[in-house]
């Protein structure tokens, strides 16, 4: 007789207003904290310490627009935060400052989560959707310099883009852009050549989110229907499907695979969790907890694998915060 | 006093003579109290003296007999002592059968349960005496089943006689009852329709129990009758009657003193139906099974909550009458009737636009799934609408009570929201919620509102005894906000058309004829109104209207009526003002008074005797109360 769900290992509760966004920045060594960034709909990007549950700081830097995601460049001290004022901002938190380094205009006033990722030391590729309506933009941090504009063929009518992840297979490899768009279809890029490689059509509905594992070459999409879609990429750089997983209850805002790709997680417009075996996408566990759409999901990055959680942030004000097959 | 044993050929009657003199003059008691437990130890185990006994009682001369008999039925401890004291002084004398089995069983109803039992159960010991058993049981019974007896007879009157036949019952042997399964059937079928059909629900309950009990004595294979009602004490303990212990016979045993009849009843048996849990949660995906090799070793948990997310009740009124009127998608009806009342509320200026046609829904909307306190619900959203846009709903409502086509339930719905309603807007809106001792009326739905007769007698109690005349609900609540009584306005609107055509029979719907269930209702609705219409303009007029209303009805046989015509009397003399009673309805009130004074004298019915009392006290009490003011 299998268990009932577990319970939230504790709910952080003082945002305020719905949190759209979820970071983790766990990996640092004693006596640093484990912190968790929050980004919400009044504005405000909140550093919350895991050890007290308490917030340390508030970050009032999108002008009280909603900021619908924050990143971590290397360590905490170093944040990147979107919002609906069409700004990214940079931010220096080191030493207790709450400042904001930089910032970049980007003119779009859509929903699309930008991308970041690491190249080399100190640089980084940001992908975000660009002023132009199915437009990405690939700029390079911290020098705001752009890398290539991906337009999408005259002719398809892929919509914009809603969610953008962009990947290498290996350190110093090709970085390739997986963007989801709102046809429902999935892009793959390649940025030194600024064309499509691959395009596959997963759902009818926009893709709400997608998240790739590179090693598997496996990835999952999710949109606004009951199906959770998962493609591969083959030798040759085509997108396929591989299957498709029907949901109780539709619409998904958000999904996230753990980094040591055992487990994924989806948050659900049915105020559910779902947690899923990534290898073959069997359900594990549906956590019920919030009481209004849950708009984000987010692993941490605990070097010891039993201290891992799994963050929720949701319509309700709430972030719930689970400790869930850590034993593996 | 003591008796010579053996040997000596003693003359009884004189004896006889003196106990039969004594017990006549009234002193049962006190002679029988020393005599009777003497006479039960005696003749415990002497046969001797149990002729002598029995000589004793017999040679009481017949003018006499009955006082005689009479005390030794109440003294002896049990049916068994009875028989050994009496013998078969039931079949010899005729006076006295005559008192055991037609006097105390029919023309009087003052005794005790445990005088009844010792009486069947003496009659049941004998099998001489079995033959008046069954008389007895014949003519209780139709007595029981005549309708005529139902009707006029006291309510106390037929418990007793209720309480004779399941004893009766009880007694019978499967032969017996094999020779008058006929009878039996037929009176119980006669027996139950007259019950059911009165207004009291304490008849109607006695009716069933009594039906139940003979059904399940002569179909002892078959399907049995069984009713729904409420199990009380009296319930139960008519319930046990049922069922004897056994009943030891002449030869002394083990308990002599005592009741055992009494003592063991033992409650029928009940099948319990045990429901197995199951509890083993279902896995959601069919996969799983094919893959028990898989994944790593990632335990999944139990999913067998998750199911698909309800359907949310619409927010708008006209999304509303959309959804009760055409939707076919019954999560969402459902949805929709829970929301309702509290939409209603929340935008009365929405409501107001389509309060007719809402309220016409209402009326007619059937369960149609099943829904935990539909009946409730649907009252709570009709009266919201009602207070919510009073005179148009009110007309609507009042003219559909007479209208063509509705059932009995329809009807009596109508009165209970247009008294909830009245409630609800005559009371000051103290922090902004209205409904406090309000909310026990309603509970009213599915039995008759006795409730409301009770409640009368309990609230024109009080004002008898403070004299005065107060507009205080029966909390006493301290200084309540006073706000503008919203009733004043629609008093009217809600009274007049109800009075207006009650004497007009349709061709579905007679008030004076069958249908005199919902004429009490109706009575007692009115009554209602009128209390609340205490301090509104209307209130004069509605009172005469009520008096001569009262007036045309005041023989009605059905006593549920009555009380509630003696209500609302009472609401008339309490909510106008004494000077318009004067002014205005002098004549009425004479009238009224003169009804009165008949009625606390001649009715048969103990209720409405102690309502006519109080109205008159408080006539009484209103002539002081004008006497003393200086004019």
């Amino acid at each position: 007789m299998a268990l009932p769900p577990p319970d939230p290992q504790f709910v952080l509760r003082g945002t305020g207003a719905a949190v759209h966004t979820l970071h983790f920045s766990c990996g640092s060594q004693e006596p640093d904290v484990p912190v968790l960034f929050s980004g919400s709909e009044n504005g405000f990007v909140h550093v919350w310490n895991l050890k007290t549950h308490r917030v340390d700081t508030a970050l009032d830097g999108h002008g009280r627009k909603s900021v619908y995601c924050v990143e971590t460049m290397g360590g905490k001290n170093r944040l990147l935060s979107q919002g609906r004022d069409q700004r990214i901002c940079l931010w220096d938190l080191a030493e207790g400052r709450t400042s904001v380094t930089d910032s970049v205009f980007t003119e779009n006033v859509g929903f699309c989560r930008c991308s970041l990722l690491e190249v080399a030391a100190g640089r980084w590729l940001m992908a975000m959707a660009a002023k132009a309506l199915d437009e990405v933009q690939v700029l390079e941090l911290p020098s705001k310099t752009s890398v290539c504009t991906l337009k999408p063929a005259v002719g398809a009518k892929l919509g914009m883009p809603m969610c953008l992840k962009l990947w290498q297979l290996s350190c110093g490899s090709q970085p390739l852009l997986l963007a989801g768009y709102e046809d429902g279809s999935v892009v793959l890029w390649n940025l030194s050549m600024g064309k499509a490689l691959s395009q596959l059509a997963c759902h009818q509905e926009p893709v709400m989110s997608l998240d790739f594992d590179s090693e598997k070459a496996k990835g999952i999409s999710g949109s606004s229907e009951k199906v959770l879609s998962i493609w591969s990429l083959n030798e040759q750089q085509n997108l396929q499907v591989y299957k498709t997983h029907k949901l109780v209850n539709a619409g998904i805002s958000d999904i996230t695979i753990r980094p040591d790709k055992k487990i994924l997680a989806t948050a659900g417009w049915d105020h559910r969790i779902r947690i899923f075996g990534w290898k073959k996408l069997k359900p594990l566990a549906v956590l019920d907890y919030h009481t209004a759409t849950v708009h984000c999901v987010s692993f941490s990055d605990h070097k010891n694998p039993t201290e891992r959680l799994l963050a929720a942030g949701s319509k309700d004000h709430r972030i719930s915060i689970w400790s869930i097959y850590t034993q593996t | 006093v003591c008796f010579i044993p053996g040997g000596l050929d003693c003359s009884i009657s004189f004896v006889s003579h003196v106990l039969g003199k004594v017990c006549v003059h009234g002193r049962q008691k006190e002679i029988l109290s020393v005599l009777v437990p003497c006479l039960v130890d005696l003749t415990k185990s002497d046969c001797i003296w149990q002729r002598i006994c029995w000589r004793l009682v017999e040679c009481v001369p017949d003018r006499w007999m009955e006082a005689v008999v009479l005390g030794f039925v109440q003294r002896a401890p049990g049916a068994d002592t009875l028989s050994r004291l009496l013998g078969n002084l039931v079949v010899k004398n005729k006076k006295a059968q005559f008192v055991v089995t037609q006097k105390v069983l029919l023309l009087q109803y003052c005794y005790t349960t445990a005088v009844l039992q010792n009486l069947l159960g003496y009659l049941s010991l004998d099998s001489l005496r079995r033959a008046l058993l069954i008389k007895v049981m014949q003519e209780l019974l139709e007595t029981w089943s005549s309708s005529s007896a139902v009707k006029h007879s006291p309510p106390e009157q037929q418990q007793y006689i209720s309480k004779a036949i399941l004893i009766c019952l009880s007694h019978l042997k499967e032969p017996e009852i094999e020779s008058c399964r006929q009878e039996l059937l037929t009176s119980m079928m006669e027996g139950v329709k007259c019950h059911l059909d009165s207004n009291l629900p304490q008849i109607r309950r006695l009716g069933m129990i009594v039906a139940e009990s003979i059904s399940s004595k002569i179909n002892t294979d078959g399907p049995v009758l069984k009713f729904q009602y409420e199990e009380d004490d009296e319930a139960r303990e008519l319930k046990s009657l049922l069922v004897q212990t056994p009943t030891f016979c002449v030869v002394p045993s083990l308990s002599d003193d005592g009741n055992e009849t009494a003592g063991a009843a033992l409650p029928l048996v009940l099948e319990s139906n045990k429901k197995s849990h199951t509890a083993a949660p279902v896995m959601s995906d069919d996969e799983l099974h094919a893959e028990l090799d898989s994944d790593d070793d990632l335990i999944p948990y139990d999913m067998s909550e998750d199911k698909e997310l309800k359907t949310k009740a619409p927010v708008y009124i006209r999304d509303c009458i959309a959804v009760l009127t055409g939707s076919e998608d019954m999560d969402k009806w459902e949805a929709t009737v829970k929301a309702l009342e509290g939409l209603v509320r929340k935008n009365p200026a929405a409501t107001r636009e389509v309060s007719v046609e809402l309220a016409k829904i209402l009326l007619l909307l059937e369960e149609k799934t099943c829904i935990e306190g539909f009946v409730e619900l649907r009252q709570r959203a009709q009266v919201a609408v009602l207070t919510t846009d009073p005179i148009p709903v009110a007309k609507y409502l009042t003219s559909q009570f007479y209208s063509l086509n509705y059932s009995l339930r329809q009807r009596m719905d109508i009165l209970d929201v247009l008294v909830l309603a009245a409630q609800e807007l005559s009371y000051p809106k103290s922090h902004g919620k209205t409904k406090h001792s309000g909310a026990q009326k309603s509970c009213i739905q599915l039995l008759p509102g006795s409730d409301s007769s009770k409640d009368w007698r309990r609230i024109v109690d009080e004002r008898i005894k403070s004299k005065t005349r107060r507009f205080a609900t029966a909390q006493s609540q301290v200084e309540l906000a006073s706000s503008p009584n919203e009733f004043s306005s629609v008093a009217g609107h809600f009274f007049f058309p109800l009075i207006q055509h009650f004497d007009r029979p349709l061709t579905t719907f007679d008030l004076l004829g069958e249908d005199h269930f919902v004429l009490g209702r109706l009575v007692h609705t009115l009554a209602i109104l009128m209390y609340l219409a205490v301090n509104t303009v209307a209130v004069t007029a509605m009172g005469k209207a009520l008096l001569e209303f009262v007036w045309a009805l005041r023989f009605h046989s059905d006593s549920y009526v009555r009380q509630g015509l003696l209500s609302c009397i009472s609401s008339v003399l309490l909510s106008v003002p004494t000077d318009c009673l004067l002014e205005d309805m002098t004549e009425e009130l004479l009238e009224a008074q003169s009804w009165l004074g008949d009625v606390v004298e001649k009715d048969p019915d103990g209720d409405c005797r102690r309502l006519a009392l109080q109205n008159l006290l408080l006539m009484e009490n209103l002539k002081k109360k004008l006497k003393t003011v200086p004019s």
